[in-house]
């Protein structure tokens, strides 16, 4: 159980994805200039990491670990893996959940490559994780994905109303933004 | 070896099964959708160009079924995909659109209408309109400095280098409209490609003012709308305002301006024909014609002659059906008598 917290916790504040790990950071950027739409893709982003994880622990468990092929192959197969996967789903929840369906959008399709989604596969399978803690690590660092992008959309907007240099305008403010926003998730660093 | 194929093996076989697995959701969970938007985005190009406004092809017709989109909203597509899409919502075929080209209404080339001073300064219309109202002597006209061809994307307007005025390609204009923003006099308009008669002067002024400046502007005679039988012109600030929804195309107004700023599209006037096997001579075209160009007695069959302008009033009440109207082949002839033939008549088109 503390086990699972630790994950948890690493996933979502220490071990951020975007503000430790810098991955996922075009969604970050593209997706963060309106809190509502920044929700949408958190949410999305958690939907797909959470069952991406556990697929993938899957196919590497009981397909490539047995034949050897783990250590070249696991890019490539989650890649396909995680595509597929997405697109079943989106498929599945058209017919049973429209209106989940209609509150993700278009940004379902958008992170079937997300290098967030590969990159959580990838580091289940470095960290050892069992299934269990996979998928948790999955949903906790979607979690913190989602904290950080919605996080960012906030200063985002405030920073759109306000009085800033011509050359600060817009992606300059953002992105100096962001950096602060980093140094700000390191003070978690040490926590577990 | 043995590494490659099993790789291979695995990497083929999970493609293949996530294939299947698509393919079977596809099935399983397809959503039946309207019928009418499938065939809608069928006619769609496909692009996902995103030009109609919509984010792709698949919103555009989600739309249109919904109808917050207009029937010809795609614009790569144009009137055929607008058709198929109109004919797929049970609407009725849209009329052709009217395609508008930008005009120059000013016909006052350098013979026609002189400069009243010698223009030196920055070589564009902007500029020399606000020196006391640029340099050709009617205020109204086009002052030929190449704003315009600044201003077109598309090439479509050249600069006639003797007369000065500017000249619009009909099949290069794609009726944008930045020439007509551009041109500081408002010379220019977007007008229909394809009308009979178009009124090429601007001068709103008193005849006499127009006459001193130049020779084919307007002067307000009113002759044109004296000669209209179909009331479809006013005066209106010495200028002739023609209303199109009255027009029938007999281009009487344009043959009786005396100096040529009403233009008619005199190549392509029709004139009436009366086929003799269905013709039974009941003599309502004869009644009805307002040119006296219809002769014959009752129960004979009737014969057009030159004098015909080609207004169609007749095509529309002949209860047989038996008048079509063609372009003519020679110019109108206002005294043809009654019983000369079409091509008795035979002045030459000028």
């Amino acid at each position: 159980m503390i086990d699972i917290m630790k994950i948890v916790i690493g996933g979502v504040l220490v071990n951020n994805f975007i503000m430790s790990k810098f991955l996922g950071i075009c969604p970050f950027l593209g997706v963060s200039k309106k809190s509502g739409t920044a929700f949408g893709m958190g949410m999305a982003v958690t939907f797909v990491m959470t069952i991406a994880s556990f697929f993938t622990w899957l196919i590497e468990h009981y397909i490539l670990i047995p034949l050897g092929l783990n250590a070249f192959m696991q890019t490539i197969a989650f890649i396909l893996v995680i595509a597929s996967l997405v697109q079943i789903v989106e498929l599945v929840l058209k017919k049973l959940s429209r209106s989940l369906y209609q509150a993700l959008g278009v940004y379902l399709p958008l992170i079937t490559t997300n290098c967030a989604v590969l990159g959580v596969a990838l580091l289940n399978s470095t960290e050892g994780y069992t299934l269990v803690q996979s998928v948790v690590n999955g949903f906790g660092s979607a979690i913190g994905f989602t904290l950080a992008i919605v996080l960012f959309a906030f200063i985002r907007e405030r920073l759109a109303t306000s009085n800033m240099p011509k050359w600060m305008e817009g992606f300059p403010g953002a992105l100096i933004a962001a950096g602060l926003m980093s140094l700000a998730f390191q003070g978690f660093s040490g926590l577990i | 070896m043995q590494t490659i194929l099993y790789a291979t093996l695995i990497l083929g076989g999970l493609g293949l099964l996530f294939g299947l697995l698509l393919t079977l959701a596809n099935k399983v969970f397809h959503v039946p959708s309207n019928p009418k938007r499938d065939a809608i985005r069928n006619c769609l190009p496909g692009a996902n160009c995103g030009g109609c406004g919509f984010a792709g092809c698949d919103a555009l017709a989600d739309a249109i079924v919904e109808e917050k989109a207009p029937l010809s909203a795609c614009p790569v597509g144009g009137a055929d995909v607008a058709n198929q899409i109109a004919e797929i919502m049970g609407v009725e075929a849209l009329p052709d659109q009217v395609r508008n080209v930008a005009t120059v209404v000013c016909q006052g080339t350098l013979d026609r209408c002189k400069n009243k001073f010698v223009y030196h300064g920055i070589q564009d219309c902007v500029a020399a309109s606000l020196v006391n109202d640029g340099n050709r002597s009617c205020k109204y006209a086009c002052l030929g400095l190449g704003t315009c061809v600044k201003a077109c994307k598309f090439g479509a307007i050249t600069i006639d280098e003797h007369s000065k005025i500017a000249k619009v390609d009909p099949d290069k204009c794609q009726s944008c409209g930045a020439c007509v923003k551009a041109c500081p006099k408002g010379v220019l308009s977007l007008q229909p490609e394809t009308v009979p008669v178009r009124l090429l002067c601007r001068a709103a002024e008193e005849g006499f003012l127009v006459s001193d400046n130049c020779k084919i502007g307007c002067i307000g005679c009113e002759l044109c709308a004296s000669a209209c039988k179909f009331g479809a012109i006013t005066i209106v600030n010495h200028l002739p305002v023609i209303d199109m929804n009255k027009c029938v195309g007999c281009m009487m107004c344009a043959e009786t301006c005396p100096n040529g700023s009403l233009w008619g599209d005199f190549d392509n006037r029709k004139i009436a024909e009366i086929d003799r096997d269905l013709c039974i001579g009941c003599t309502i075209c004869k009644k009805t014609c307002k040119f006296e160009a219809i002769s014959g007695e009752l129960k004979q069959i009737h014969e057009v002659n030159e004098a015909c302008t080609g207004c169609g009033e007749c095509a529309k009440k002949c209860p047989k059906k038996a008048i079509t109207l063609s372009v003519r082949k020679h110019v109108r002839d206002a005294n043809a008598k009654v019983g000369t033939t079409i091509v008795d008549a035979a002045v030459p088109k000028n």
